[in-house]
């Protein structure tokens, strides 16, 4: 039993006293649009998010019912380049980049450090504006028809040849970037200068190591980003040469500085990843992190280690051998950190109370998933495997399996465990446990065929193909339907939940951050008082305090 | 003005100091990453077409450039000058005038490149547009200019942002805004150096390749 009086509620009879929070503080159009509370913008940055998860998901739903048959007799291999390129800039910038450091990040981050906002408040607004604007020209390109050059923009297809709003795209990635850019530097000064008394670095969250690695990568790598795309723009608008061989440039140049940033990317996509799990798994088997400083210093390692790795997108480039030697050899150095992340998650678990509630799930999912995407991105890292499946559907599957197996499933584990605080209500834990099982069984169904169907020769990016291959493909295209129907579930019982869920109370899981500490959903200033730390993270050595397995 | 209490997101005023200084330092190691993309692009090449970028770069008018980097570094000072004395809590007229001196330099600056850009134009070398070059180093030069106007396009944008930034700080330092809070100037100081320091890379880049030796 239970020592500690946190158990939620059960039924209707809640007490009507209106206690005041950041949700009932103010509840005008204007106190939401004009709002500095990071809550609030964090929820401005949920409801975002969710409208692109879907137009990005809807890109991916077509895709898939045109690869259910050998022919191209759904829609054409123009119409195809567009979606997939839709679904990546959208997935990409839109969803994974921001996915959890705009939103669940925002909303925990001042809290676990004890603060009562961000360092800067107002640049955390400006930043879902500009997130906005680069969102309203995207959607803007894809409205007037789109672009097809796949979301690595190469040139000089995206400078010469690319008959298609590759401009107006590129400028939406400009100024989504500036919003990656102001949300990782309030990060890097609201970790450094704004922990409560006693928060030492080392008594600090790992979600928060993550994140703050997340947050390097995002303002040193995105700038690059940047003015690859500027260097794009004056090519494609102005019919000079920079990347054009025609004219005296370099097409690799492009892909060496996109890489620059967009292999770091890949690490801002799956840093927040890693830190939620290591909370979710504490938290659920009841246990201290095994290696605590290992695993934070892993997050560094990955950060840094992640900035050396980018040629491993060009092998088959033409890029000189030792480049490719030596980009190789770091590709697996960089699996270290993360190999040490996932077997100290194991022994953490090791003689663990576990509990399976729903975000234990995900986290669980997460493990296995991360551990497959994570080895087979070794075979890619490996020269002569990589000229056998690069540019195949083994790449398609891998960073798949690292970026929905990965990081949306740590999402939706982060959204679940984070929900009661931030709503101040449980979800139904029936629904959720079985949207993460369908997820788990639906990802898999749809992704794994793809590293089949890569090894046995199918080049990604086309939309017909001969039928040898159709049986793996249509497995893909009913697994997505299956995922289609497991990320719709949480739309409706978390929406559902937010009215008539049970009150949850300050710590529903018991668990150690100092998140828990104040009430659900959290007041304005976030802490009556600010809190004192006097202990490190992951202080569950009190089994006999855990509640009956439920 | 004498309301001097930290944000409410603050302790202190102290704290309050220390932010405003990291989030300027964190935004100035951004930007580097972002002049280091163009660096990367020059240096490249650079290296694939050594005789076609050391014969543009003669093409560049030395004297303005070189005037124009006397006018930056100048600026710098007077911009530092304007920083110590907000800090020894002088006059705020003094600072004014300090950062209006900046400001001035700054938009001189912009004056002598934009007359740079009209000669340039006069000597056709805007690629793209109107472009002429001994045919044998054509790709290098055109690069070349291609990289000239867009670094010191970009790095003009910057200056504008900052002679905005200081020329506001000044009109408010004659006014006494800073009596109290100093990081403003402080931080507006660290921008403008940073800008500053940009052409002191771009200047040789630009205008000294190929006339050594």
């Amino acid at each position: 039993m239970s020592t500690i009086a946190v158990a939620p509620g059960r039924g209707p009879d809640e007490s009507a006293i209106r206690i005041p929070n950041y949700l009932n503080t103010g509840t005008t159009l204007r106190s939401w649009l004009l709002t500095t509370d990071h809550k609030r913008i964090a929820l401005l940055y949920f409801a975002s998010l969710t409208a692109f998860f879907f137009i990005g998901g809807a890109a991916a739903v077509v895709i898939r019912l045109e690869l259910a048959t050998p022919q191209g007799n759904l829609i054409g291999s123009d119409t195809y380049n567009r979606l997939f390129t839709m679904h990546g800039i959208v997935m990409v910038w839109f969803f994974l980049v921001p996915a959890v450091p705009n939103t669940i990040c925002n909303f925990v981050v001042p809290l676990m450090l004890g603060a009562k906002d961000l360092a800067f408040p107002r640049i955390n607004l400006l930043s879902w504006y500009l997130f906005m604007a680069g969102g309203l020209l995207t959607v803007a390109s894809l409205v007037a028809g789109g672009v097809d050059t796949g979301w690595t923009f190469y040139t000089p297809l995206s400078t010469l040849f690319a008959n298609s709003y590759v401009a107006l795209a590129a400028l939406g990635v400009i100024v989504v970037g500036f919003s990656s850019i102001a949300t990782g530097l309030n990060f890097i000064v609201t970790v450094h200068k704004l922990r409560a008394p006693g928060l030492t670095w080392y008594r600090l969250p790992i979600f928060i190591w993550s994140l703050y690695a997340t947050s390097v990568i995002l303002v040193l790598g995105t700038p690059v980003l940047t003015i690859a795309l500027v260097l794009l723009l004056v090519e494609r608008i102005l019919k000079v040469g920079i990347f054009d061989p025609a004219l005296g440039g370099d097409p690799l140049l492009w892909q060496h500085i996109f890489w620059f940033y967009s292999h770091p990317a890949v690490y801002i996509m799956i840093l927040p990843g890693l830190g939620v799990v290591t909370e979710l798994v504490t938290c659920f088997s009841r246990k201290r992190l095994f290696g605590y400083k290992f695993v934070a210093w892993a997050s560094i390692g990955i950060a840094v280690i992640g900035f050396l790795v980018w040629g491993h997108h060009m092998f088959v480039s033409g890029q000189s051998l030792f480049a490719s030697l030596v980009f190789s050899f770091l590709s697996y150095v960089v699996a270290v950190p993360s190999a040490i992340k996932v077997f100290n998650w194991t022994a953490t678990l090791h003689g663990g109370w576990i509990r399976f509630d729903a975000p234990m799930l995900y986290a669980l999912g997460f493990i296995g998933l991360f551990t497959i995407g994570g080895m087979t991105g070794l075979f890619l890292a490996a020269l002569a495997v990589d000229v056998h499946v690069t540019d195949t559907y083994f790449v398609v599957a891998h960073f798949h399996y690292i970026m929905v197996g990965g990081m949306v499933s740590a999402f939706f584990g982060a959204l679940h465990f984070w929900w009661p605080k931030i709503t101040g209500r449980m979800y139904p834990e029936y629904w959720a446990r079985t949207a993460a099982a369908l997820m788990f069984f639906g990802f898999n169904l749809t992704f794994f065929p793809q590293f089949i169907l890569g090894y046995l020769g199918m080049p990604r990016r086309y939309h017909a193909y001969p039928p040898e291959y159709q049986v793996w493909h249509v497995l893909s295209s009913g697994g997505a339907v299956l995922l289609a129907i497991a990320y719709l579930m949480p739309l409706v019982y978390l929406t559902w939940s937010m009215f008539r869920g049970v009150r949850a109370g300050p710590n529903p899981w018991q668990a150690t951050g100092l998140e828990w500490q104040t009430p659900s959903p959290p007041p304005k200033e976030n802490f009556a008082t600010t809190p004192v730390v006097v202990r490190g993270p992951y202080d569950y050595r009190d089994r006999a305090a855990h509640p009956q397995h439920g | 003005m004498a309301d001097a209490r930290p944000a409410e997101q603050f302790a202190s005023l102290d704290q309050q100091r220390d932010v405003a200084h990291a989030g300027m330092w964190v935004f100035l190691a951004s930007e580097t990453l972002f002049f280091g993309g163009l660096l990367a692009a020059y240096t490249v090449y650079r290296i694939w077409y050594p005789e076609g970028f050391a014969a543009a770069s003669t093409k560049t008018d030395v004297v303005l450039g070189t005037i124009n980097t006397a006018v930056l570094l100048t600026s710098s000072a007077l911009m530092g000058a304007g920083v110590r004395v907000a800090e020894a809590r002088g006059s705020g007229r003094a600072v004014g005038l300090l950062l209006l001196g900046t400001a001035l330099l700054g938009l001189a600056f912009l004056g002598v490149k934009g007359t740079e850009y009209v000669k340039d134009a006069h000597d056709h070398l805007v690629p793209g547009y109107d472009f002429e070059f001994d045919e044998r180093l054509r790709r290098g030069a055109e690069l070349f200019f291609l990289l000239y106007f867009i670094m010191t396009g970009i790095h003009a944008v910057h200056l504008t942002v900052g002679i905005l930034l200081v020329g506001a700080f000044a009109v408010r330092a004659w006014r006494g805004a800073f009596a109290d809070r100093l990081e403003p100037v402080a931080i507006a100081g660290l921008y403008w150096h940073f800008v500053d320091l940009v052409w002191v890379f771009l200047y040789p880049l630009l205008y000294l390749n190929g006339r050594a030796g």
